[in-house]
């Protein structure tokens, strides 16, 4: 048993993602309350210089191989099972993304240890390891413990912030060998980009976002005017683009874009965690919903109980109106 | 139109292959392709295949051209060509969900909107997908006493009143609840509703071919019916009169039914001495398509109207049988994206024109679907800073004072 | 080519979801169940794959409240079997869940041979997420998830599969057949079917039932509570009616230096 805690580096297209560091910050309040060393765990092929930034971890665990140029779930599995196996850590938190996910199920699957998905919190209780979860779209949570070490703790982004996690010094780097008997079955053959030529809504400054609660495509002109008033662009939550009613490069959340607007105004919206997944950044977020229980209303800053339908246009003009 | 012949038992299980099989199944043979029906349709510059040309593909065999075609979706259930067809062919009633059905089964894809809206009913018992334990909410936002029958299930009640679900779920539906209660509760009305037990009468699906909804639906409402004693049924969906009327019969049920608005007018002489406040309005009266064309019921909420001092009555250019349809009915509710990506112009649109032009500050409706829709036609054109949208009911419960 | 979907039934949450008496479990009483959203869009893929292919659909649940209507359902959607597997729901413990459908896959009983197994990527209560992963893995195939198209070549059993990545990027991956696959979105949405089809299918075609041997699964979790949740921080709200909420916007957009 190495007892230390462990987090997977989610690195993808030659970068270290955001959520990278928060699960490192996190990482590192559970090694210091245990006192024991936090370790990252980087896969890759020739992507070393990627452990400068991990400083907030005592070391980095570096695998290198080739099967590990992408780091997909099968690759990484393989990678995972034997370090664990060999090391025995006290826990691995992998971040939740569209890039990791599936990697800790199949650990669990093909190993047998304990994995925790939906984790927003992770302590230390007792000695031991606790998880808050978020279940059912946002409207229970549980407090988990494995019964047994390692466990995995598949981490919501949103646990802490990026700037908690990172450090200004590098960190020690051990490289440590993984084997690949075969290939993996499941290969990559290439990355397919989202269409060009739509606004990048990720550079947006202000952005109104719509929801199911805007009930039909036509609706979308009183976000639209909405938007090209405060000189912005519209976007939305995953269901309305399943609809077609915008495109994918309009999606935000898990399985679609983070984005860190000065405004992030969110109408009809429920705000489950796959959504606000995607907004945790934004300077204001303003959110418009019927229900007044809607789980938007907890990390927005402002709300309005009404009809998205109602208020979009009233604030439209009321905007024209300051504006002169 | 008045009263539909007595329904033999057989007319639900209809087929476009067994038409022949009944009387008003017949009855659409005798068509003499006028052409009245195809004319007065509010859509029928749009469809492809107008009843006039489905009674006549459909005797030269050539059916399937008209239900691989998704033209008829185009088509609202409001009645008009029932109303004027001279051989009193069940258009709207019996030929066109028939139709209807079998062209959303060839159909690529079922409409989003629409789709979710059927599922909704099926799971939650209303299209808006609200839960059941939420529809009764409204009773809370009131001070007028509002039994429900289930908590008190053996006291029998004079009427049973059937909410329905825009009526119990949309603001502005409550808005019209809240006032029916009102109202009932001024002229002392025995009554109570079902509450959280209630479920769609489903014939808007029934009218756009979801047959095995409607029954699904029906066959639970007749259970929880046959749990209580009532004397008679009034209800504040236009659509769920018509399937009260019309369809539950077929199961046994016998109640005298009203919709609100006719059950108040046939109690004016009680109702008029509470109407005490005077509303400086002057309303026009927009005959929904369930009271109007298909029942007859014009003069009912008029008389209503005419009794509130102060209320001034302008007709709009296209009333009582020739009145336009909101476009909500037969599906036409959840299918404005459907129809806005053919280019086809929102029924609700065109009427409201009418509404401005004849000078009226008030558009009375008794239909909940008309009230959002006629508003959201309002706020198109700006007319909304000079023209309300008001339920009859909501205008008598104005006129009550408190 | 045989295509197994595997649908799990969870609570409906636009129910109340109640936590139990003992403050740990949810309270089975206050649960409608339903199946799983994206094991919908799995169901969807493989019937838009059988059209494309003739394949065969097998449509398989656990047995519990809810399963007949889904697989019915499924049924009048177009699947060409339905199959129950005895022994219960699992809820949170997809271990245990995963596990019974390998061993039912696995016993012999008619379920194999089969090509591609679909089912959704997640679902609301996947704790451990293990329901395809610990399937795959004992069945011994590859496993994809995140897929929001399956592109099937029968001759060579291979598929070109295609699984989402943050910014609207996709990747193509070549998985070998027989595999399972973890459904986000398929295609088109899950098709529409009318009731009366349903209730055709209930009274025509049969639910089998199959009878895996049992086996103790460990559950390595403790739960030990449940709770709905504190909001940790919440909105300032702003009343009114939508003009005068419009106005009080404008001030704090203006004071955010926005306008």
């Amino acid at each position: 048993m190495s007892a230390s805690i462990w987090v997977l580096v989610e690195q993808w297209r030659g970068q270290v993602s955001e959520i990278t560091y928060e699960v490192l910050a996190l990482g590192r309040e559970l090694a210091d309350g245990l006192g024991v060393p936090l370790q990252a765990v980087l896969l890759g092929h020739n992507a070393k210089a990627l452990a400068d930034s991990l400083g907030k971890a005592n070391s980095v665990l570096y695998a290198d191989h080739p099967a590990l140029v992408e780091p997909t779930p099968e690759a990484c599995t393989i990678a995972l099972a034997q370090l664990l196996g060999e090391r025995q850590p006290e826990a691995l938190l992998i971040p939740l993304t569209n890039v990791t996910l599936g990697i800790g199920s199949l650990v669990s699957a093909a190993v047998g240890v304990p994995v925790i998905n939906f984790c927003k919190q992770v302590s230390v209780v007792s000695g031991g390891l606790q998880a808050q979860c978020v279940l059912y779209g946002g409207k229970i949570e549980a407090v988990v413990k494995a019964k047994q070490k390692p466990a995995l703790f598949g981490i919501w982004p949103g646990a802490r912030t990026p700037d908690q996690g990172r450090a200004t010094s590098a960190p020690q780097v051990e490289t440590v060998g993984v084997a690949f008997p075969r290939d993996p079955c499941v290969r990559l053959k290439r990355y397919v980009e989202p269409e060009a030529g739509d606004v990048d809504v990720t550079k947006q400054n202000v952005l109104v976002s719509v929801g199911r609660g805007i009930q039909s495509r036509d609706n979308l002109e009183l976000a639209e005017e909405l938007a090209e008033t405060l000189g912005g662009a519209v976007c939305g939550s995953r269901p309305v683009i399943d609809q077609g009613w915008l495109p994918l490069t309009r999606q935000i959340g898990k399985s679609g874009l983070t984005v860190k607007p000065k405004l992030y105004l969110a109408a009809g919206i429920s705000g489950a965690p796959e959504h606000v997944e995607g907004i945790k950044g934004a300077d204001l977020i303003v959110a418009i919903n019927s229900d007044p229980r809607a789980p938007i209303f907890d990390v927005a800053h402002y709300g309005v109980v009404g009809d998205a339908l109602d208020v979009l246009p009233a604030l439209t003009e009321a905007v024209r109106a300051r504006k002169g | 139109m008045g009263e539909a012949a007595a329904h033999e038992p057989t007319i639900c299980e209809l087929t476009l292959d067994t038409l022949a099989s009944h009387p008003e199944g017949r009855k659409v043979f005798t068509c003499i392709q006028c052409g009245t029906c195809a004319g007065t349709c509010p859509y029928g510059d749009v469809m492809d295949y107008p009843p006039r040309r489905i009674i006549g593909m459909l005797r030269a065999g050539l059916l399937e051209k008209v239900i691989t075609s998704d033209s008829l979706l185009a088509c609202v259930a409001c009645y008009a060509c029932m109303a004027k067809c001279p051989r009193g062919i069940q258009l709207t009633e019996v030929l066109l969900p028939l139709v209807k059905e079998q062209t959303f089964l060839r159909l690529p894809e079922t409409p989003a909107e629409l789709a979710k809206a059927l599922e909704n009913t099926l799971r939650y018992g209303n299209p808006e997908g609200e839960p059941a334990r939420k529809r009764a909410a409204w009773v809370k936002t009131t001070d007028v006493p509002v039994r429900i029958l289930a908590e008190d299930p053996k006291r029998p009640v004079d009427v049973l009143w059937f909410v329905e679900c825009y009526t119990s779920y949309h603001p502005r539906g409550q808005d019209n609840t809240r006032a029916t209660a009102k109202v009932f509760h001024a002229l002392g009305v025995d009554f109570a509703i079902l509450g959280n037990e209630e479920k769609c009468a489903g014939e808007c699906a029934r009218l756009l071919g979801e047959s095995g909804l409607f029954d699904t639906l029906m066959d639970y409402n007749m259970a929880v019916f046959q749990k209580y004693t009532f004397n008679r049924l009034v209800t504040s969906g236009a659509h769920a009169y018509d399937a009260f009327k019309y369809q539950y019969p077929a199961l046994g049920y016998r109640y005298p039914t009203d919709h609100t608005a006719v059950f108040l007018a046939r109690q004016l002489d009680k109702l008029k001495p509470l109407l005490t406040r005077k509303l400086d309005y002057t309303v026009t009266y927009h005959d929904s398509c369930c009271l109007g064309r298909h029942n007859g019921f014009y003069e009912e909420p008029r008389q209503l109207l005419r009794a509130i001092p102060g209320v001034k009555v302008v007709e709009m250019t296209h009333n009582r049988i020739n009145s336009i349809c909101c476009g909500g009915g037969g599906g036409g509710m959840w299918l404005d994206t459907y129809y806005k990506a053919k280019g086809y112009e929102r029924l609700s649109e065109r009427r409201v024109k009418e509404a401005a032009a004849s000078g009226a500050n008030v558009l009375a409706v008794s239909c909940p679907y008309e009230v959002s829709r006629f508003e959201d036609a309002l706020k198109v054109f700006g007319y909304d800073k000079h023209m309300v949208v008001r339920d009859v009911v909501e205008l008598l419960a104005e006129a009550i004072a408190a | 080519m045989n295509i197994l979907v595997l649908l799990k039934m969870v609570p409906d949450v636009v129910e109340d979801i109640e936590v139990a008496a003992d403050g740990k479990s949810l309270d089975p009483d206050s649960l409608r169940l339903i199946p799983s959203e994206s094991d919908e869009h799995a169901l969807e893929e493989a019937l838009i794959l059988k059209e494309r292919h003739a394949a065969k659909v097998t449509a398989i649940a656990l047995d519990c409240e809810g399963a007949d209507d889904a697989l019915f359902t499924a049924l009048a959607k177009g699947a060409d079997r339905a199959v129950k597997i005895a022994g219960g729901a699992t809820g949170l413990a997809t271990r245990a869940g995963a596990a019974r459908v390998a061993r039912a896959l696995s016993a012999g009983q008619g379920l194999q041979p089969m090509d591609l197994v679909l089912t959704g990527t997640q679902a609301i209560d996947d704790l451990e997420g293990l329901t395809a992963p610990l399937l795959a893995h004992r069945l011994g195939w590859p496993y994809l998830g995140i897929v929001t198209q399956v592109v099937v070549d029968p001759a060579s059993a291979r598929s070109t599969v295609t699984k989402e990545y943050p910014g609207g990027c996709h990747g193509e991956f070549d998985v070998p057949l027989p595999a399972v696959l973890g459904v986000q979105a398929a295609e088109k949405p899950p098709r529409y079917v009318p009731v009366a089809k349903v209730r055709a299918a209930m009274k025509s075609l049969k639910i089998e039932t199959v009878v895996p041997p049992e086996e103790d699964e460990p559950a390595p979790l403790d739960i030990l509570q449940m709770a709905k949740p504190q909001a940790a921080g919440h909105a300032e709200m702003l009343d009114g009616a939508p003009e005068e909420v419009a106005g009080k916007l404008v001030e704090i957009l203006a004071g955010h230096g926005l306008l």
